[in-house]
């Protein structure tokens, strides 16, 4: 049976946060008396994640995703609850754990802007106890697979957005950590980067069997890389579970165009049953429940002289947008 | 353990750091340039005599303001200014979570830059003896590595009260500006303005309490061969950093629970 590498309890986390009235007379009261509230940003979650998933984490900015993550790497401390990463307190920052996970935020980099990575890649192996020798060896591993080569020896800041991308993931895998957290990694990356980068982490999630906890708006991230997901909406879960049936939850219809023979033929199922979309000349556009895809498709096929028919996906995108649209969408 | 950090993780922080710092060598030339305080107020005191109320001569005044800029230049620190703005910027979050405090990457850093800064000091003294051959001297060699060690205690002493301070940016977001109260007793007390032998004695009894005198005055007068109590002000160093450091290491661990690793 796999293992839980990832147990979270009633999990809570809240930030004190000051407000000020804009203009002058805002700034000077804000001045002698401060007004502060505590925020609460993470509201009683739990979920577990096994050995070798892959987890993405869906919510609308400000959702508290991020958040999440912070705590399961130890980099902040959670204001209620319990986490338990690997069987270590994240935010006790223990050195075994902390050489067992790495943090990759799109937005943030750790590499020295002035030297070329390279050089970043052996303090990084230093700092993890890897030996130089090693250190070689798994720079040249990681590179081959990230497909990086003369851009190891150019200064970061001659880099461009990907290929810095691809040496902040190689800076940050040197100590071949089992536990990824990565926060929108491919922020900012054109398509190719981006489809590079995912192929990167399905090999080593393949290769390794690390454990992966993504977050990131490009659905495609999402729906290549996680099977599962766990949906955050104003800082508590809203769904977790199969990324497949969330997506047939909130589509649970599809659309079909058919193209009938006749307009004879498109009128006659016009009145068969369906709902119909729209209807113009000898194609029908009908809409069918997942479940009853099959069965209504043999009926239509059987009853009607059907020439072409086309079933619409809704767009993956416009579905899981849904899930980050506050409030107005319940799961 | 302590010599396999020394070893490989200082050792390859430095390495990294001074390749980083080599990028900036007109910078660095700068900044060694803009520490010559010591030489204004050498002029200020030979000019007004002012060295005859403290029994001083020139050439041992002169002696004193050079060792005095060695010693800044070898012992000033910025550690404040940096963790601020990294830790606003959350920046300071990706070393977090590795095995290594962060402010090892801030040591290292200064240390790179001294040894970067150490030709031009060099220059800079060399013009000095030039404009005051009377000045040259050759210090013996016992005191001169006692005043190396002393300069780097007072590297330590001075790194250290800034990370404390700089820690202070978890709860107060600004701590620079509480290192900036710190900055007039260190100007007047610490030795860069004037020997703290020329202050009155009972006050003179209290500065000693403190740990400024420490930051320039005794290991210049070490350096320049005045006269000095080098044991009292070794063992005054060392307590300290004793002193400070626990100090640091709490500060520190209740500091990372506030974190809220803001903008990233």
């Amino acid at each position: 049976m796999v293992q839980n590498i990832i147990d979270v309890r009633n999990l809570s986390k809240s930030f004190d946060i000051s407000s000020k009235e804009p203009g002058l007379k805002g700034t000077i009261k804000h001045f002698f008396r401060r007004q502060t509230k505590s925020l609460k940003v993470i509201k009683n979650i739990s979920f577990e994640i096994k050995e070798g998933e892959i987890v993405g984490f869906l919510g609308a900015n400000g959702a508290g995703k991020t958040t999440i993550l912070k705590m399961l790497c130890g980099l902040i401390y959670p204001s209620e609850g319990s986490i338990l990463v690997s069987e270590h307190l994240p935010f006790r920052r223990k050195e075994n754990f902390l050489k067992n996970i790495t943090l990759i935020m799109g937005q943030k980099q750790q590499l020295i802007w002035d030297l070329p990575p390279i050089e970043s890649f052996y303090l990084n192996a230093s700092i993890y106890d890897i030996d130089k020798f090693e250190a070689k060896k798994r720079i040249k591993k990681l590179s081959e697979m990230l497909e990086i080569d003369e851009e190891l020896f150019i200064p970061v800041r001659k880099l461009s957005l990907g290929q810095r991308m691809k040496s902040e993931l190689l800076a940050a895998l040197i100590h071949e950590p089992n536990i990824l957290f990565l926060d929108e990694p491919t922020l900012g990356l054109d398509i190719n980067a981006q489809r590079n980068l995912r192929k990167f982490l399905q090999k080593y999630n393949k290769e390794t069997n690390a454990t992966i906890c993504l977050t990131s708006h490009y659905m495609k991230d999402i729906t290549s890389l996680c099977k599962r997901v766990i949906c955050v909406q104003e800082g508590a879960i809203s769904y977790d579970g199969k990324l497949d049936l969330l997506l047939k939850k909130l589509s649970p219809v599809k659309e079909i165009l058919i193209v009938c023979r006749s307009e004879e033929d498109a009128s006659k199922l016009e009145n068969f049953g369906f709902t119909v979309k729209n209807k113009i000349k000898n194609e029908i556009t009908i809409k069918i429940e997942n479940e009853s895809i099959t069965p209504s498709l043999k009926s239509i096929l059987n009853n009607f002289d059907i020439e072409d028919l086309f079933i619409n996906e809704p767009p993956i995108d416009e579905v899981i947008g849904k899930v980050l649209i506050k409030k107005e969408y319940d799961i | 353990m302590i010599s396999n950090l020394i070893n490989r993780k200082i050792f390859t922080l430095l390495k990294v750091q001074y390749s980083n710092m080599l990028e900036y060598r007109v910078e660095i030339a700068l900044w060694a340039i803009s520490g010559i305080i010591p030489f204004f107020m050498l002029n200020i005191w030979t000019n007004n005599n002012l060295n005859e109320s403290i029994n001083i001569s020139d050439i041992l005044l002169s002696r004193y303001f050079l060792c005095a800029f060695f010693v800044r230049q070898f012992s000033v620190v910025w550690v404040v200014f940096s963790f601020e703005e990294d830790s606003l910027m959350g920046k300071v979050s990706p070393y977090l979570i590795q095995p290594l405090n962060p402010f090892f990457r801030y040591f290292a850093q200064h240390l790179a830059e001294q040894i970067t800064r150490f030709p031009f000091a060099l220059i800079i003294a060399f013009f000095f003896f030039i404009i005051n051959p009377e000045s040259l001297w050759i210090p013996n060699l016992s005191i001169l590595l006692l005043s190396i060690v002393s300069t780097f205690l007072s590297f330590l002493i001075q790194f250290l009260i800034q990370s404390i301070i700089a820690c202070l940016c978890f709860w107060t977001e600004k701590a620079s500006s509480i290192e900036r109260l710190l900055f007039i007793p260190t100007l007047f007390l610490s030795g860069l303005l004037a020997p703290v032998v020329s202050f009155p004695a009972y006050v003179k009894s209290w500065i000693y309490l403190t740990p400024f005198p420490y930051l320039i005055d005794f290991p210049a007068n070490l350096m320049s061969g005045n006269e000095t109590n080098i044991s009292g002000g070794l063992g005054m160093q060392i307590l300290w950093i004793f002193l400070l450091y626990p100090l640091f290491k709490k500060i520190w661990s209740e500091g990372t629970k506030k974190y809220t690793a803001m903008g990233s």
